[in-house]
């Protein structure tokens, strides 16, 4: 319940950050960090239109996606506080919970009849096909190295200590961030702050959604941050520590990975639209390397 | 008694031929029904007692056939019997515009069939005797080679039956070689039970391969399956729900009947079924995707269903080889309960699907769209078919492959270096499959369904019949029930995976583990229920309007033209993929002088490169051959006479030279 509390009281932060970090780099004037929050703010008192072409699956579709991602939630641990919820193989659960809203968003789009919104449905589908076998190769590798299964079983007995676990956990923590990345239409794969709808992914699909649907799909691209940013943050926290400390440093690695996604977005440019799979397909790649690494470390694989 | 009430159903079955035509479907219907209760009755029996039911049913050459009624076959008929049913309360409505266009006996023979086709099923799964199993085997060819054909006025419709008839008849050979072989090999049985002196003693994987060849004909799995995509589309639709909810069910129950008699050397066999069965999935949705035709499109599913069946029942034969309880029971637990989920989730597809094609008589999803509207009902039951075939929470397909999946990782911990590497396949696998499924699904609904229509077929579409929503509610309310309290179905689970291994301790950990699946699915459908009131609250005082789409402030935009196809949906996987799906594009470029280019056209087409490769070239090659063999036939009674001659000469002149 704790670790709950704590993912969704860092969340309505993260966009802040990484918008302040952008702006500084890009010398303009700082907006308040608390800028993503007015915005959401101010949609939820608002009305909204709805397309003439769209049906109750666009309706119903943001409810489902938010609840998905809150949901998700409910299922990360944060050092050795346990999620709300928590039982064996609980992240296929969680991966296929967020299938489920993306299915629910893209139909959505679809719904809409628009060519730019089929778009951005189109390549969302592409690009969560080809990172989740990513995802399922890293949480393999955890599962193998701690020999546990579930979420908080994985993250309670990862101790990274020897030299070989660096490299485990540094390339999880790679692996994680960008798929972070691209569950959110970030950069490499999409340009938040583009003007051109024919090449953005995740914000063309929404181009309809207005009020208290857009709200709660702002909302849930904060939580699904704050997911990712709480997952990588477990590969730091050693539940040995006190509690104190533990919670400490996951401020400190939430704050430091809203700045580095800023500092990422800042200085990275896009990749060029065709390369994207390319790309994705490249961290799972990584992810097999994991996998290798941890059967080293866990000596199936005997070097000699 | 049952034994008596169960003759007299095969016997009045005839009576569909003498019946009026007008009272023909009554009278199918309660014998279905009929079949179902009595069939039911021996279901319930034998998942309450330890053994397994034995009786005798009928002599055939002096031979005793004794129906024997296991777990296995239990819960086979189980997923027969609801299939059948809900097809033939389907059938009423699908078959409706049929009524005149149809004579009296095309209807009795057809029903007649689809009635056999329910009792040749229900057969194959109780008979052990080879004799008899062949005989029922050969009846379910039939019979389904009968249904496919219902629209015989087509001459394409006549091919692929005759194609599908050719490809069961191969299966049967290999099928029949198998136990003939056991039989010459042993003496023992003709029969199931006689497999299992021939597998004690021999190196399984001869004989398995050959009735993985026969039955995997049926189940479809690839390089065999190019008689599924074909016959699906061209049946009826309750008949594809049937044929892909079952028929190809029963060569998976045959490989699982075989495997029952195998206990030693089961690592290559586990081995081979899970890379099959990986292929099956990666390759089966990847054509799924760019199929233009609906029905085709579910059958490339089936395929892909079939291959996930295949990791759960591949992993679990790998599990009983090394010896990890764990991997043995949750794969074979999650692959047999896909075989229920699928037929599940594919028959409400088909019927949805079915009931599209009879509202706007096509099946090419790229002249279809906006249908939510026209057919709400039916939309809102294509799309839990549609999320539970994705194997999303909170419906049925999630819990098969999410037991599929914690043996995975469960078996990732105890296993050596070979396992690891085969789960790591496995793992990815069924993650890719899991993701190209969503592909596949988001574009089949919302071309069909959503935006606005693509041509003017849709324009005249009504919501389906109240029957066909009768058949949807029924699978679909079981596919809930699944989703949402999959322990009420474990216990019978446990039941059959128990044949298998007598190890099903694991199975039974996973019982709480389902419990907070449950719960965790229930907070899902509440906390949505809940922000939907939420916003209901938020929205009652704020100013709701109805717009066009947003166009990026182009306001000339026509959505039923500028709106994404399927083909352009699925462009973006086709580009890196087409070394599987195999899609060609025709259009011509434009020149450089061309400054006012004229009308142009662009095709797109996909062939299914195996198919190629295995059936249609070398009966292309075959037939050039015969062609030019042909030359010889001229029809002239003199050449004839002339080649008669030269025979004799030829004769004449080798006695002479003493060569015969």
């Amino acid at each position: 319940m704790m670790s709950l509390f704590f993912i969704l009281i860092t969340a309505p932060f993260f966009v802040g950050i990484i918008l302040k970090v952008k702006a500084k780099f890009a010398a303009r004037k700082l907006p308040s960090i608390l800028q993503p929050f007015y915005d959401v703010a101010r949609l939820f008192k608002k009305g909204a239109i709805y397309s003439t072409t769209t049906s109750f699956i666009f309706k119903i579709a943001p409810l489902v996606y938010f609840v998905s991602v809150l949901m998700a939630a409910l299922f990360i641990p944060i050092g050795s506080l346990k999620g709300f919820l928590s039982f064996n193989a609980d992240f296929v659960y969680f991966a296929y919970l967020l299938a489920f809203g993306k299915f629910m968003m893209i139909i959505a789009a679809m719904d809409t009849g628009s060519s730019f919104e089929g778009m951005g449905a189109n390549r969302e589908a592409l690009y969560s096909m080809l990172i989740e076998p990513a995802f399922f190769i890293l949480i393999a590798s955890l599962a193998l190295f701690t020999d546990n299964n579930s979420f908080y079983g994985l993250f309670l007995n990862l101790h990274i200590s020897t030299n070989l676990s660096y490299i485990l956990g540094l390339a999880a923590i790679y692996v994680l961030m960008y798929i972070a990345m691209i569950e959110n239409s970030r950069s490499p794969i999409d340009d938040a702050k583009t003007h051109l709808e024919l090449t953005m992914v995740h914000e063309v699909m929404v181009l309809d959604n207005s009020g208290f649907d857009l709200a709660l799909i702002h909302i849930a691209t904060w939580i699904k941050f704050s997911i990712y940013g709480t997952l990588i943050s477990n590969f730091i926290i050693q539940n040995e520590w006190p509690l104190a400390l533990q919670i400490g440093s996951f401020f400190f690695v939430q704050m430091a990975f809203a700045g580095v996604v800023g500092l990422l977005e800042s200085f990275r440019a896009r990749n060029k639209l065709e390369k994207n799979p390319q790309w994705i397909i490249m961290l799972s790649a990584i992810a097999i390397v994991l996998f290798l690494t941890t059967l080293i470390i866990t000596q199936k694989i005997i070097l000699y | 008694m049952i034994l008596f009430l169960l003759k007299a159903v095969l016997i009045l079955s005839l009576g569909l031929f003498f019946v009026p035509k007008n009272r023909k479907y009554f009278f199918t219907f309660s014998l279905h029904l009929a079949l179902v209760v009595i069939s039911s009755f021996l279901i319930f029996n034998t998942f309450n007692q330890v053994a397994s039911l034995k009786f005798p049913f009928l002599s055939l050459l002096n031979n005793t056939i004794y129906i024997e009624i296991d777990k296995l076959s239990a819960f086979f008929m189980l997923v027969i019997n609801f299939t059948c049913l809900t097809g033939i309360i389907y059938a009423k409505a699908y078959l409706e515009p049929y009524y005149k266009s149809k004579s009296s006996l095309e209807f009795a023979l057809h029903y007649f069939s689809f009635l056999w086709l329910h009792i040749a099923m229900l057969f194959v799964v109780m008979f052990r005797d080879a004799l008899a199993f062949l005989i029922v085997w050969e009846i379910m060819a039939l019979t389904a080679f009968l249904l496919v054909i219902f629209e015989n006025e087509k001459k394409e419709t006549i091919k692929i039956g005759i194609q599908y008839l050719i490809q069961m008849h191969i299966a049967v050979v290999f099928i029949m070689i198998g136990f003939i072989w056991a039989y010459s090999q042993t003496g023992a049985d003709f029969s199931f039970d006689g497999l299992s002196v021939y597998f004690e003693s021999h190196n399984p994987l001869p004989l398995f391969l050959i009735f993985f060849i026969g039955f995997g004909i049926k189940a479809g799995f690839i390089p065999l399956h190019s008689w599924l995509p074909h016959a699906h589309p061209a049946a009826p639709t309750h008949v594809s729900a049937v044929m892909s909810g079952v028929i190809i069910k029963m060569g998976i129950y045959g490989i699982l009947r075989v495997l029952t008699y195998i206990h030693h050397d089961l690592f290559n066999i586990g081995l081979f079924i899970l890379i099959s069965a990986l292929v099956n999935g990666l390759i089966g949705v990847s054509l799924a995707i760019v199929q233009h035709d609906i029905k085709k499109l579910l059958a490339y599913h089936s395929i892909e269903n079939i291959g996930i069946i295949g990791i759960g029942i591949g992993l679990g034969v790998i599990g009983l080889a090394i010896n990890i309880p764990a991997l043995t029971v949750l794969g074979f637990a999650g692959g047999i309960l896909h075989i229920l989920n699928h037929s599940l989730f594919k028959s409400l597809l088909f019927y949805t699907a079915g009931a599209v094609y009879t509202q706007t008589h096509t099946r090419n999803i790229e002249e279809l769209g906006g249908l939510i509207k026209k057919m709400p009902k039916t939309a809102l039951f294509f799309l839990i078919g549609a999320l539970a075939i994705c194997g999303l929470p909170p419906f049925n397909g999630f819990i098969s492959e999410f037991l599929i999946y914690s043996g995975m990782f469960k078996a990732l911990l105890s296993g050596n270096l070979q396992t690891d590497i085969l789960l790591f396949f496995a793992i990815s696998g069924l993650a890719i499959i899991g993701g190209l499924a969503i592909f596949c699904f988001t574009k089949v609904f919302s071309i069909v369904f959503l935006g606005t229509p693509r041509s003017d077929k849709v324009t005249h579409a009504k919501e389906a019949s109240t029957s066909m929503i009768l058949a949807y509610a029924l699978i679909a309310i079981t596919i809930l029930l699944i989703g949402l309290l999959p322990v009420l179905f474990i216990n019978p689970l446990i039941d059959i995976v128990s044949i298998f291994t007598k190890d099903t301790q694991a199975i039974q950990q996973a019982i709480p583990t389902l419990n907070s699946i449950s719960i965790s699915s229930g907070l899902f459908i509440v906390l949505i229920a809940l922000f939907w009131l939420v916003r209901y609250w938020q929205q009652k005082r704020q100013n709701i309007r109805k717009d066009a789409t947003w166009a990026c402030a182009y306001t000339g935009a026509n959505p039923a033209i500028h709106q994404y196809t399927a083909t352009s949906y699925a462009d973006n996987f086709v580009q890196i993929s087409n070394q599987i799906t195999n899609v060609k594009k025709e259009f011509k470029n434009f020149e450089e002088a061309e400054i006012f280019p004229k009308e142009r056209t662009f095709q797109t087409h996909s062939s299914d490169k195996i198919e190629d490769y295995l059936i249609k070239t070398p009966t292309t090659f075959i037939l050039n051959f015969l062609q030019k063999i042909g030359v010889f036939q001229t029809g002239k009674i003199q050449h004839y006479l002339l080649y008669a001659f030269a025979f004799i000469m030829m004769i004449f002149i080798l006695t002479l030279l003493n060569l015969i």
